[in-house]
């Protein structure tokens, strides 16, 4: 049997967290713009695509992460599409995700108050133009500090894709752990990862919370 | 024809009807004051004429522009007519001079040097040309409603509506925002203003109409709304702002 020194376990498992990133980084942009999408059609005029829309962020924020990872593997699997681990992840943390940024992002869009919409409308511009000029640029700045802190959510929610055997941080901690037996070191390393991971990112939505409520506009 | 034509204007919130059949015409340099009871109506009926509230019936129109509820319609209509608030509503991510600039840029299809000369132009007639490049939340609240009048009056509009434009002032900025009003209207600017300044209203205004539960009530010259009230509810109304 071969033996594992501690500097094994470590660069085997820091191997796995380029995946971990990686699909972090993949459900962030693709649910970013997804996300982006879907909000333009939440705060849209056409009421039943709306609904649509929040009957879709209502399922996801719902429902467990977990089952939505097994319906997009199994599910799929079902239906006679093979998917690879990696693309059922992908899948499902992109949709997870978009799922909440909407959210995120019409609360920001609702935070811009009334008066600015009536102002704008006064001055003869068109709903894309009030948008473009006036709304959304108010609610990018109010959305950097939640969104920032939402990424951490990501991140962590990468680790139940080790379920359906996509081999991320906590897969090749699960492995490590059972061909080693030293399961607290194992273990404790791959929660020392992830903190270094996300907490880079909640401190930085913190400071950026505070700079923006300082300086809140410019 | 008047400038701003109201016929038969009713406005309902539900059950509830907040305007009960309004007529105003408004001439071309008239300056008017609306006065009345919170909840009488007056707010909403400025809001009608732009077309922030939608009417339930009736007709609206402003320099020959009539009130229609579809973009195109209503754009046309509210670059005859401006619209100051009570709480200034300038955009907080602009500097003051980029206030006054947007619209004329995006609506108006301004080049941004034309923009710019235009809106320093009107910075200066409401005093604050050195203001150009302040944020919003650097300035008074007597010079964000200035910057409000200079961005309403950068699209050159026939008549500008004014919502109670010193009501969220402390008072002693109330007066530099009325002094502005005022050179506004000794220019021969069209105003319509839903006002609690009484002072303002008998000195400035040619005509003051007073609104009681969603009616005009009475309306007339200020010599004689002030001095010779006719109904008994505009009598207890003056009693009450003057007490």
């Amino acid at each position: 049997m071969t033996q594992f020194t501690f500097w094994d376990i470590f660069s085997n498992l820091l191997l796995a967290t380029r995946w971990t990133i990686l699909l972090s980084l993949v459900a962030f942009v693709g649910g970013g713009v997804l996300g982006l999408i879907l909000l333009f059609v939440r705060i849209g005029k056409t009421w039943w695509l709306r609904r649509i829309v929040q009957g879709y962020t209502e399922l996801f924020q719902g429902t467990p992460l977990l089952m939505q990872l097994f319906l997009a593997f199994f599910g799929l699997g079902l239906l006679g599409i093979n998917v690879s681990p990696w693309a059922a992840a992908a899948v499902a943390l992109i949709l997870w995700t978009a799922a909440f940024l909407v959210e995120i992002w019409r609360g920001c869009v609702d935070a811009v108050p009334k008066g600015q919409w009536e102002a704008s409308a006064s001055l003869g511009m068109s709903y894309i133009e009030q948008m473009r000029h006036v709304v959304l640029p108010q609610a990018l700045r109010i959305s950097i500090p939640p969104t920032v802190g939402f990424s951490v959510q990501v991140v962590k929610g990468t680790a139940l894709t080790s379920i359906i055997g996509f081999v991320e941080l906590t897969k090749a901690g699960t492995s490590l752990a059972n061909a080693t037996y030293e399961s607290f070191t194992v273990y404790g390393l791959v929660a020392l990862i992830y903190f270094v991971l996300c907490y880079p990112l909640s401190l930085s939505a913190r400071i950026l919370e505070r700079k923006m409520n300082a300086a809140h506009r410019h | 024809m008047p400038l701003i034509d109201i016929d038969a204007l009713h406005k309902s919130y539900g059950e509830t009807e907040v305007l009960k059949g309004i007529d105003l015409h408004v001439e071309a340099g008239e300056v008017i004051a609306i006065i009345g009871k919170s909840g009488s109506g007056k707010s909403t009926l400025l809001r009608c004429i732009n077309g922030l509230e939608t009417i339930n019936s009736g007709a609206i129109s402003v320099g020959g522009e009539q009130l229609v509820e579809d973009e195109l319609h209503l754009r046309k209509l509210r670059l005859k007519v401006g619209m100051i608030f009570q709480q200034f509503n300038l955009f907080p991510h602009k500097t003051a001079g980029q206030n006054v600039m947007l619209a004329q840029q995006v609506v108006k299809k301004r080049r941004k040097a034309e923009a710019e000369t235009k809106a320093r132009e009107v910075m200066d007639r409401v005093g604050l040309g050195d203001k150009f490049d302040s944020y919003p939340d650097q300035l008074s609240g007597g010079q964000q409603q200035r910057v409000a009048i200079a961005r309403a009056l950068a699209m050159e509009p026939m008549a500008l509506l004014c919502d109670e434009v010193t009501s969220a002032l402390d008072p002693e900025l109330v007066g530099e925002v009325l002094q502005v009003v005022r050179a506004l209207a000794a220019d021969g600017m069209t105003l319509l203003m839903v006002t609690h300044e009484m002072a303002f209203a008998r000195d400035v205004c040619s005509r003051v109409v007073f609104m009681h539960q969603g009616r005009v009530h009475e309306a007339g010259p200020p010599s004689e709304i002030f001095a010779n009230p006719k109904t008994p509810e505009l009598r207890a109304f003056i009693g009450m702002a003057a007490a």
